[in-house]
């Protein structure tokens, strides 16, 4: 039964005007079950009805490693700084793949949930959440299968991670994370209105793998304006950071690293700003 | 009135709320398209996206499917909303249902919503019923604990517990739409907007979603907000009915009274009507034949005493001559539920052109009441089999008055149905 106090208590006042910066992440807590629930099904949904099911999360990774290192390592034959090439690549593919998947899975946020968007209200925020947060789910498994080529090649004395960093892993995920949702939601909600964005995401993903040190180590490069590309390119820092503590091998420049963070900073808020907008009447417009 | 308003509960309160869409393409849909309008803005040169001969992007034409809505609904109510096809029955319902907002005005709303505008949100296919129901529950805005709590509930009232470990992709319609209605029935919601998802499953199973909804209007102190073109249903559900038309509410009270203004708005009646065009069903009909106009015969306005019969001409053009030909009449009350058929003998000729053909329905058993008919030509093949050649589905209405025979009440559709039988007779008396 309903009291004063209840309809008090979800009270909800709806005007015209939008506001920049009112995310609500009291409501989207309150809808934390839903999160955990997307996050699920985007596992659930990948692997169902087919042939060796769950295996996947471990089999593609390893084939696109291996993949990586018969064409950049065995065919371009570019070094990777003596770190035996496959854990190179299966390092480099997995947080590639995190951040690369960030942003995709949000660039279609809006588009691919419109039918249910547009039934029901639930905090639209839950959904690029979720998105992140399968993504880092997805990143942990194939860190699992890295820890035991790790092993194995330090066991072997070919590698010397740099144990004292990796308490900054967590904070490399999330500072990924935050600027892969932030530059997804972005795309996203341009995607409403201008359909043909959506294709150039593709490409320009792609791309994006290339000018940053993912293929190759940043230390290959020489000086050029390739480098400093490289280097203005602010998933390289954090890239580069993350090999430094499992491989022990990476090129670290401070100055770098505050340019990323500012980055992400400004994405992240450019984000929130559009997608407040977008979100209360994309219906409209999808 | 008024006074008792005053002291009851506000559920909902919308004041002054408009929506306004923009009619045509939205944006250039491409993001090159908007690019070259605007750098010919610029240049103040023509845009190179307008349509020619017209001078100006449909861009800025507007349409307002809400045009200053003020409505209080008060706690316990169970408010119908109705109106016709575009008067903003479903815009009302998906701003309250927050799923867009409003362009002006303000909206209040005090408790929690379970909007139901379409069952089974977010269902998918993949997973199984229970998956389903968890995913569904929380759409709506139900915490894993409070599904759990009630996961029992759902699956009875759902009626497919054998299957709700079976991917829903393998479900029935119907026991997808039970398991759907189900969810949205059991949350705990003090509002509930309902955009009629009744219109589904089965006979009973309708019958238990109205039990269940009136029982959460009476019983539970629950607030309803109910959409439909069904009027028996709102009659059953509702104990207060508004009517919109073109944005706006033109009547607010009784439920009996809202159906008739809303009848009255929706119920034309013209001695002639133009069929061209009107074809429903354009696949699997033949191109040889079409109706073109229908005529009532020496009436003014197509209103018909108890015994008249109702006469017809019919205009139709026929591509070739054809002489087996038959007639087939449903006649259709205000809900455009059917009520009875008439069809004529084989054998009608027709010649190649235009063709009128007179008819005569005889109406004797019908009650007082509004009507539309449903025209169909059908040919009869040499084997017996019959081939619809036109079918029309609302061709045209006629009224049958209120008669004064045999001290008669006014006709009571509600109570009484649409048939009426001949005078009873009575054949002993002892």
């Amino acid at each position: 039964m309903m009291t004063e106090n209840t309809a008090q208590q979800y009270h909800t006042h709806i005007t015209a005007e939008r506001r920049w910066f009112d995310l609500n992440l009291k409501e989207v807590w309150r809808y934390k079950d839903l999160i955990v629930l997307f996050t699920k099904r985007s596992f659930q949904l990948t692997y169902k009805q087919t042939v060796l099911g769950p295996a996947w999360i471990f089999l593609s990774p390893l084939i696109t490693s291996v993949i990586y290192a018969f064409v950049f390592g065995g065919i371009a034959g570019i070094g990777t700084d003596g770190v035996p090439s496959i854990l190179f690549y299966m390092c480099s593919n997995a947080i590639w793949t995190f951040f690369s998947s960030c942003v995709n899975k949000n660039a279609t946020a809006f588009k691919a949930n419109a039918n249910v968007f547009g039934k029901v209200y639930f905090p639209r925020l839950t959904i690029p959440i979720s998105n992140v947060l399968s993504s880092m789910v997805q990143f942990i498994i194939q860190m699992l299968m890295v820890m035991g080529f790790l092993v194995f090649f330090v066991i072997k004395g070919e590698v010397h991670p740099n144990w004292a960093m990796w308490p900054l892993i967590p904070l490399i995920l999330i500072h990924l994370g935050v600027m892969g949702l932030g530059f997804g939601i972005i795309i996203s909600s341009l995607t409403t209105k201008y359909r043909d964005l959506a294709i150039l995401v593709t490409f320009g993903v792609q791309l994006w793998m290339y000018i940053t040190p993912i293929v190759y180590p940043l230390s290959q490069l020489g000086k050029g304006t390739m480098r400093t590309i490289l280097l203005i390119n602010p998933v390289t820092a954090p890239v580069e950071l993350f090999r430094l503590a499992v491989l022990g091998q990476g090129t670290i420049n401070c100055l770098f690293l505050g340019i990323s963070a500012a980055v992400t900073v400004l994405v992240a808020l450019i984000g929130i700003m559009i997608f407040n907008r977008v979100e209360k009447t994309f219906m409209d417009t999808v | 009135m008024e006074m008792a308003n005053e002291n009851r509960e506000v559920a909902v309160r919308l004041s002054g709320v408009k929506k306004m869409y923009k009619l045509g393409q939205i944006g250039g849909g491409t993001l090159q398209g908007d690019l070259q309008s605007w750098w010919a803005r610029v240049r103040g040169r023509e845009d190179p996206n307008t349509k020619i001969g017209q001078g100006q992007r449909l861009v800025g034409q507007t349409f307002m499917a809400l045009n200053g809505i003020d409505l209080t609904i008060y706690r316990g109510e169970a408010l119908g909303i109705i109106g016709s096809n575009g008067a903003g029955k479903s815009t009302m319902l998906k701003l309250l249902s927050r799923v867009t907002a409003p362009t002006e005005g303000e909206i209040d709303i005090y408790g929690r919503i379970a909007s139901m505008l379409e069952v089974g949100t977010g269902f998918n296919g993949e997973m199984t019923g229970r998956e389903n129901v968890y995913m569904n529950g929380a759409i709506l805005g139900m915490t894993k604990a409070e599904i759990d709590a009630k996961m029992e509930d759902i699956i009875e009232f759902s009626e497919v517990r054998d299957f709700i470990d079976t991917p829903v992709k393998r479900y029935s319609s119907g026991m997808y739409v039970k398991l759907a209605f189900s969810v949205a029935a059991h949350l705990d919601s003090e509002i509930m907007i309902m955009d009629e998802v009744l219109a589904v499953g089965d006979m009973a199973f309708q019958k238990k979603c109205l039990d269940k909804m009136r029982e959460a209007a009476k019983k539970e102190g629950r607030t309803v907000l109910y959409v439909s073109h069904n009027m028996n249903t709102i009659r059953q559900l509702c104990d207060r009915c508004i009517v919109l038309d073109k944005g706006r509410i033109i009547f607010d009270g009784d439920v009996e009274e809202a159906i008739e203004v809303y009848m009255s708005s929706a119920k034309q009646l013209n001695a002639e009507y133009e069929l061209t065009g009107k074809r429903s069903r354009k696949d699997m009909l033949s191109d040889e034949l079409r109706f073109t106009r229908i005529r009532f015969l020496n009436k003014e306005k197509p209103i018909y005493f108890f015994k008249e019969p109702v006469d017809i001409q019919l205009m139709i053009t026929a591509k070739k001559r054809m002489d087996n030909i038959a007639i087939r009449i449903s006649v259709k009350g205000r809900d455009m539920s059917v009520i009875g058929m008439a069809s004529s003998a084989p054998g009608i000729s027709l010649a190649e052109g235009e063709n009128k053909v007179k008819i005569r329905l005889n109406t004797e058993g019908l009650a007082p009441g509004y009507y539309v008919l449903k025209l169909v030509a059908f040919e009869v093949g040499s084997l017996g089999a019959n081939r619809n050649m036109d079918v029309v589905d609302e061709a045209c209405a006629f009224e049958k008055a209120q008669s004064d025979e045999n001290n008669q009440m006014a006709w009571n559709t509600k109570w009484w149905g649409h048939l009426m039988l001949p005078e009873i007779e009575i054949i002993g008396d002892e």
